[in-house]
Parts: structure tokens; C-alpha cells; sequence
């Protein structure tokens, strides 16, 4: 029993967070808001070229064969960027669901030449400018490869939508798991959600610490630090929650537990950057209302984050079922 | 990360959980109660002798030497079991860890092993009437005169006081001294003569807290804690603990979920609304059980428990508050019924009081908010 991430784990962590300090900063994500398929130019290929893409690929087929335990820390980080990609689609779900399959588009998924998103429930698409889809039909997953949808505007500029309307090619992906799918995409989501509350609150304590009224920083008076230590709590009481589960999903055999897991990670994070985001627009005050100031590119992060891959009630019901009541 | 029990971590479980099942001594009064302190006192003797009193002490202070996680593996078999709880959990939680600290040799051996077995049963004297949330402007004088200290002033909310063997205090040694200096930490025996002490009923009803009157009491300069002046320091040294996870393992409180999970699954139609919130309070349990876990990784690569303690505490309280309320929802209008099988109705009304003591919870948000966020204090 030893309950903390590796060196080598936190390495790798801090090499991708540098990254995309370096390559997605927030005018990097605003510019993507303008692109046609609203990516940040380089990105994709650069976390290939780390190995980012491949964390879940097994290495007989060029990956790195590691686990979610490995990856959690690394979608935290995306979740801390704003990066608007749909990277937890490609790199936590549909690149391990083609490695189970044992289908060709892997060695393009991992190489960074293809971006793969989802469609596991619902008609919704997030990153619909995307290569593939892995779609759950019925009790199996499927690689759409050509689809029709109808675009939609999300309130998360970052996030382009698409409503699917019709799928004309399709390949079964035979010996992937929708729920298992569907468990690493939640999983994902949450570690997302750690890492935009983390961002909403560090971004929080700096301005209430620069900002005077009265003749003092605002961040001196007691009603702001207690809505601040309130996020910081919740936070830490959710992060180990997403650790764990990601590590149920990787070493958990029984998918009841997985999924248990799992929903107990996405509630509470959920609930968590609800907070944040909460906390962080009124403690700024007015400048956090405006489209201008950066602070929104986390909120709406937040807001759909949040709701995406199961919403706290989702995922209460869950974990109820689970525990027999 | 390795989240596997390791087979000796397994056996260590099953181990204590047999102990627990075959020497359940079944329901005994409450410790806030002069008859049913001593049943408490009993039931500390019954595991000293087995060797489960204080398992992560070293051996030759009556413990086993347990790590960490055997220690919490411990706590979780020993609230799941529904054995009573520690009277003794003021000394071995708080006092203890100061004892191992700052303590001399004398004084670890002399008090370590009697507090192991119950012989003494420790309380906290460290509010006054004056002084609750701001400890640093406590007034109890006390003064050398030879090798004793004369000690004059008052002391409240001690709990079990009345009842207890001794009593950690802090008192001021210099009453020139502002605030945090000239503070001492002094381990008062309960028949000291001068001191007077006076129990109040709790919100119960119980006479679980006392007050303290010292009236020119005498204390053998030898039992003070930690060197004369140094009281600030070593009481900062035990709150790190009584926030932390000393006082209050996930254990307790796992145990409380699945009371309350049974509890719900046991009620037909159940509103899905107060299904929500059983299955919030249960999943906030293994939030605070997961915490601990990350911490004790910490702890046991050398690092040292911080302000955020005080996160915990602020999470424990709460959580215990919810799991609580939240049950006696589930038992609608026979929630409020008072008979001796209704034991979420005292741990509701006990629970009622996890937000004040061990530093207010508004006094640990602040703590959060200034050292472990950084923002400015004023
Ligand atoms: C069940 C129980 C057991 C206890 N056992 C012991 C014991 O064994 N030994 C012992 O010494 N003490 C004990 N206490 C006392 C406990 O430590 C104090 O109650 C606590 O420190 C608060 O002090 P107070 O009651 O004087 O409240 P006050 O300090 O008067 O506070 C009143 C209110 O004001 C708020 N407040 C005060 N200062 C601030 C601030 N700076 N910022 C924001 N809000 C503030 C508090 O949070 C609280 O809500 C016990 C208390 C209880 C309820």
C-alpha cells in the first residue's frame, strides 16, 4: 500500500506541463477559438513527439505501455492548460479501445497523424472536427470514419461541437469495452476537471492578493479567504479520489469496483470545479465577467467539464447502485 | 502507487479483527459519566494487555510498533467492530506525540506506559473562560516558587475533567510576557491541592466537561513539558496532531458510512433525494480515507504534517455532521427518540460539536486561507 505517484511519474508530469505552458498559453487557445478546426497549431504533433498520445498504446504495437495511473497526472495538467483539444477523448479512450481491437488506425492515432474522438452517449460530438469517432452502438464500440453532423456552438469556445445526424462508415471495434470506455472517459474528464479547479483557484489567490479595496488587498478580508479555503478544500478531498480510480481502472478486474470508483472520482470532482468556478468569478468580481479577461477560458472549462461524461447526480446514482441502496 | 494490501497488511487486518470480535466487551455507559468513565478506563486495561492500546507506539511503551498503515488498518477494524470508544484518546492522541517529542526520558517513561494502560487517563485544560479560539491570550498564572509552580486562575470546557487522572495544560510563567511568550506547558495531577474542579453538563446533559479553579495550586516544577517559556510551541506541536489524523483516523468515520449505507438500504421507498445524500456523506468518507492514505505516504518518506491539517479538520467535522444528520433523516419522526439503541442521535448531538472544538472550524479556514494558500493576513 503506497499511495503516491512515482519520480519518473511526476517527471513526465512536469515535462507535459511545461509544454503546454510553452505551446498553449491562453492567447494559444483564444487563436484556436478562430482556426477552422479549432486546434492549436504544432500541439498535436508535439505531444506525440513526447509519447503523450501513446501512454495507453501497448508497446508491441510503438506505445508506451503504461496505465491510467501513468496518465491521470498528464490530463490534470491538460485540464490546468485549458488545452482545447480533445485529448482525453483521443489519448484516455480511443487509443486504448484500438489497441484492444487490434485496429489499424492505432498507429496513426498514436503517431499524432489522426485525431479520434467519442460519441458514447447521446448524439453530442466534442472536437467534431475530428479524423474518427468512437461511437458506442448498442453493447459494442464502433470507429465512424465518416459521419454527418450539424455543427453546434458550445458555451465552452473550446470545445467544437457537432450533433451527429448520420454515420455512413463504420468498423466494429471487437474486443474493446464500451463500459470500460465509458469509465476511462469519466475518469478523464474528472483528472480535467482537478486540474481547471486548480488553475481557477491558483489564478484566484493571486488576483484577491493584488487587488485592494478599502485600502487593503481584497483577499485580506475573511468572507474571500473562506470561499478560498472552502475550493481548497474540496479539491483535495477529490484529487485522491481520481488517483484512486485510476488506478481501479487500471488494475481493477471487477468492473463493478471500476465503475464504483470511477463515479466516486467524477461526483466529487465535479462538485469540486463547480465550486472553483463559483468562488473564482465572485471573488474577481466584474473583470471575471467579461469575455476579455482569461479567467473565463477555465470557468466555462468548468462548467461543461463538469456535466461532460456523467454529471455529480449521474454519478451519485451510480455509485448507489453499487453499494446497494 | 501500489494500492494492493501486501498478505502481512492482510493478516494484520484479519488479525485485529478477530481480537475485536472475540473481546467486544458489548454496550457500556458513557465515558461522560463518572460510572461510565470507569467502564472506559476498564475496557483500556482489556486492550493494554492484549497489546491493542496503542499498537503505533514502540513495544516498550506497550505498543506493537506498528507503521502507519497498520495503524489505519487498525482504526478501521476498530470503529467497524462498534467496540466502545477511547476514553483514553485525549492522552494517547494528544498528549502523547508531545510526550515523544519534547518529552525528557523520565518523563516518557514515567508517563508513556501508565497512559498506555489506562492507569492515567488524561484531559486538556487549555481554555479559559476568556480564551477559547485565541489560546494565546490564556491568563492562568503560574509562578516558581522552589521547585514548584503556583498556579492561580481558571480553566473551562475541559473534557472529562472531573473524572480524569491528569491534566495537560497551558499556563503563562511570565506574566510580563505578550501573548504566545512566556508560555509554559505543565502536566497537572488531578488531586492537586488548591485545584478545584467543578463539571458542567454538556448539551446532553452529561457532566462531560469541567471547569478548573486554581487556587494557589501547587505543580512540581518537574512536569513541565518542553522547557519553561516554550508553551506556545509545543501546544502548536499537539494541535498539528488534534486536527490531523491522529484524533480522528478515516476509520471512524468509513465505519459511520456503513452504518448509515445499511441504514438506507434497509428503508423501502427510500426518497431519492435522501438517497443522494447518503450516497454523498459515503463517498465524502472514502474522500477523507483516500486523503489520509496520500498522506501517510507522506509521512512515512519523512515529511511532516503541515497546516493542512487543518483542511482535515475542517472535512472530518463536517463529514461527521452530515453522516449524522443524514441518518436521522433517513429515521423520520423516530430520529428524536432518546433509548439506548439510538445511538445516531448522540453521535448527532456529539458530531454537533466537531465544528467548535480543536480550533473553531472559521479559525482553521482562516489557517488554510493564510498558510497553506498564502494570502495576505490582514
Ligand atoms: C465538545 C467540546 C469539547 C471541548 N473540549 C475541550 C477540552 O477538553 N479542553 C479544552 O481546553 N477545550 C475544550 N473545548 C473548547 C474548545 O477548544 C473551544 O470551544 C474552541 O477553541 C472555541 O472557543 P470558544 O468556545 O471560546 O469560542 P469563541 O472563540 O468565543 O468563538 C465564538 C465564535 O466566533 C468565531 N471566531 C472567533 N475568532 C474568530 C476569528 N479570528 N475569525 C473568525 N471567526 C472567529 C468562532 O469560530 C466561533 O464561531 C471543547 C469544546 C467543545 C465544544
Amino acid at each position: 500500500m503506497k499511495f503516491s505517484f512515482t519520480d519518473e511519474q511526476n517527471m513526465f508530469r512536469e515535462t507535459v506541463r511545461e509544454l503546454f505552458a510553452d505551446r498553449c498559453p491562453p492567447d494559444a487557445v483564444r487563436q484556436s477559438w478562430d482556426n477552422d478546426d479549432g486546434r492549436v497549431p504544432g500541439l498535436w504533433a508535439a505531444l506525440a513527439e513526447m509519447g503523450v498520445l501513446a501512454v495507453l498504446a501497448p508497446e508491441a504495437a510503438g506505445g508506451l505501455g503504461m496505465n491510467e495511473v501513468d496518465l491521470v497526472r498528464i490530463l490534470e495538467e491538460a485540464g490546468y492548460a485549458g488545452v482545447p483539444e480533445p485529448l482525453v477523448e483521443h489519448v484516455a479512450v480511443a487509443v486504448p479501445a484500438l489497441a484492444e481491437a487490434g485496429h489499424a488506425a492505432l498507429e496513426a492515432a498514436i503517431a499524432g497523424d489522426s485525431t479520434i474522438t467519442l460519441n458514447l452517449s447521446g448524439e453530442v460530438i466534442v472536437g467534431a472536427a475530428a479524423d474518427a469517432v468512437v461511437h458506442r452502438h448498442g453493447d459494442t464500440l464502433q470507429l465512424v470514419t465518416e459521419w454527418q453532423a450539424d455543427e453546434a456552438a458550445s458555451i465552452d469556445q473550446s470545445r467544437r461541437l457537432g450533433v451527429l445526424t448520420d454515420i455512413t462508415a463504420a468498423d466494429p471495434l471487437d474486443g474493446a469495452d464500451p463500459d470500460l470506455a465509458f469509465d476511462r472517459a469519466a475518469l478523464g474528464t474528472a483528472a480535467q476537471c482537478i486540474g481547471v479547479a486548480r488553475r481557477l483557484l491558483e489564478a484566484t489567490v493571486e488576483y484577491v492578493a493584488e487587488r485592494h479595496q478599502f485600502g487593503k488587498p481584497v483577499g485580506s478580508y475573511q468572507a474571500v479567504k473562506h470561499h478560498l479555503a472552502n475550493v481548497k478544500i474540496a479539491l483535495d478531498f477529490a484529487a485522491p479520489l481520481v488517483y484512486r480510480a485510476a488506478w481501479s481502472v487500471a488494475h481493477d478486474d471487477d468492473p463493478a469496483a471500476r465503475g464504483r470508483d470511477v463515479s466516486m472520482a467524477k461526483a466529487q470532482a465535479s462538485e469540486a470545479v463547480d465550486l472553483a468556478a463559483r468562488q473564482a468569478l465572485q471573488c474577481h468580481g466584474a473583470i471575471g465577467y467579461t469575455f476579455e479577461y482569461d479567467l473565463q477560458l477555465w470557468l466555462k472549462r468548468a462548467w461543461t467539464l463538469a456535466a461532460a461524461h456523467g454529471d455529480v447526480r449521474f454519478h451519485r446514482d451510480r455509485v448507489a447502485a453499487a453499494i446497494g441502496i | 502507487m501500489n494500492l494492493d494490501l501486501a498478505p502481512q497488511y492482510v493478516a494484520f487486518r484479519d488479525e485485529c479483527r478477530q481480537w475485536l470480535t472475540d473481546n467486544h466487551p458489548g454496550r457500556i455507559g458513557s465515558m461522560d459519566t463518572a460510572i461510565g468513565f470507569e467502564e472506559h478506563r476498564a475496557w483500556e486495561k482489556v486492550l493494554f494487555d492484549a497489546g491493542w492500546s496503542v499498537p503505533a507506539w514502540p513495544s516498550v511503551y506497550g505498543g506493537c510498533d506498528c507503521d502507519l498503515i497498520e495503524w489505519l488498518i487498525y482504526e478501521e477494524e476498530y470503529w467497524l467492530s462498534g467496540v466502545p470508544g477511547r476514553v483514553s484518546a485525549n492522552g494517547v492522541s494528544l498528549l502523547a506525540p508531545t510526550i515523544f517529542n519534547f518529552g525528557t526520558q523520565e518523563q516518557q517513561d514515567f508517563f508513556l506506559p501508565r497512559m498506555a494502560s489506562g492507569e492515567h487517563i488524561w484531559a486538556q485544560g487549555w481554555s479559559e473562560p476568556e480564551a477559547g479560539s485565541d489560546l494565546a491570550g490564556i491568563k492562568t498564572k503560574a509562578i516558581l516558587d522552589g521547585d514548584d509552580f503556583i498556579l492561580n486562575g481558571q480553566k473551562t470546557w475541559c473534557s472529562r475533567g472531573a473524572f480524569a487522572d491528569w491534566i495537560f495544560c497551558i499556563v503563562r510563567t511570565d506574566p510580563e510576557a505578550e501573548r504566545h511568550q512566556g508560555l509554559t506547558y505543565l502536566l497537572v495531577p488531578a488531586e492537586t491541592p488548591g485545584m478545584e474542579r467543578r463539571p458542567i453538563g454538556r448539551l446532553d446533559g452529561e457532566p462531560g466537561f469541567a471547569e478548573l479553579f486554581f487556587d494557589d495550586a501547587r505543580v512540581s516544577a518537574e512536569h513541565v513539558l518542553g522547557g519553561v517559556g516554550q508553551g506556545w510551541a509545543v501546544a502548536m506541536a499537539a494541535a498539528g496532531s488534534e486536527r490531523g489524523l491522529s484524533l480522528r483516523s478515516p476509520g471512524r468515520f468509513m465505519a459511520a458510512a456503513e452504518r448509515l449505507r445499511a441504514l438506507a438500504a434497509n428503508v423501502t421507498d427510500l426518497d431519492p433525494r435522501l438517497r443522494d445524500e447518503v450516497v454523498d456523506a459515503w463517498i465524502k468518507a472514502q474522500a477523507y480515507r483516500w486523503n489520509t492514505y496520500q498522506m501517510a505516504a507522506d509521512l512515512m518518506e519523512g515529511d511532516e504534517i503541515g497546516p493542512e491539517a487543518s483542511e482535515g479538520k475542517v472535512f472530518w467535522s463536517e463529514l461527521d455532521l452530515e453522516l449524522h444528520a443524514t441518518a436521522l433523516r433517513l429515521m423520520g419522526p423516530m430520529g428524536e427518540v432518546a433509548h439506548a439503541g439510538n445511538d445516531w442521535l448522540d453521535g448527532y448531538v456529539f458530531a454537533l460539536s466537531g465544528p467548535i472544538y480543536a480550533g473553531t472550524n472559521e479559525i482553521q479556514r482562516n489557517i488554510v486561507a493564510e498558510r497553506v494558500l498564502g494570502l495576505p493576513r490582514r
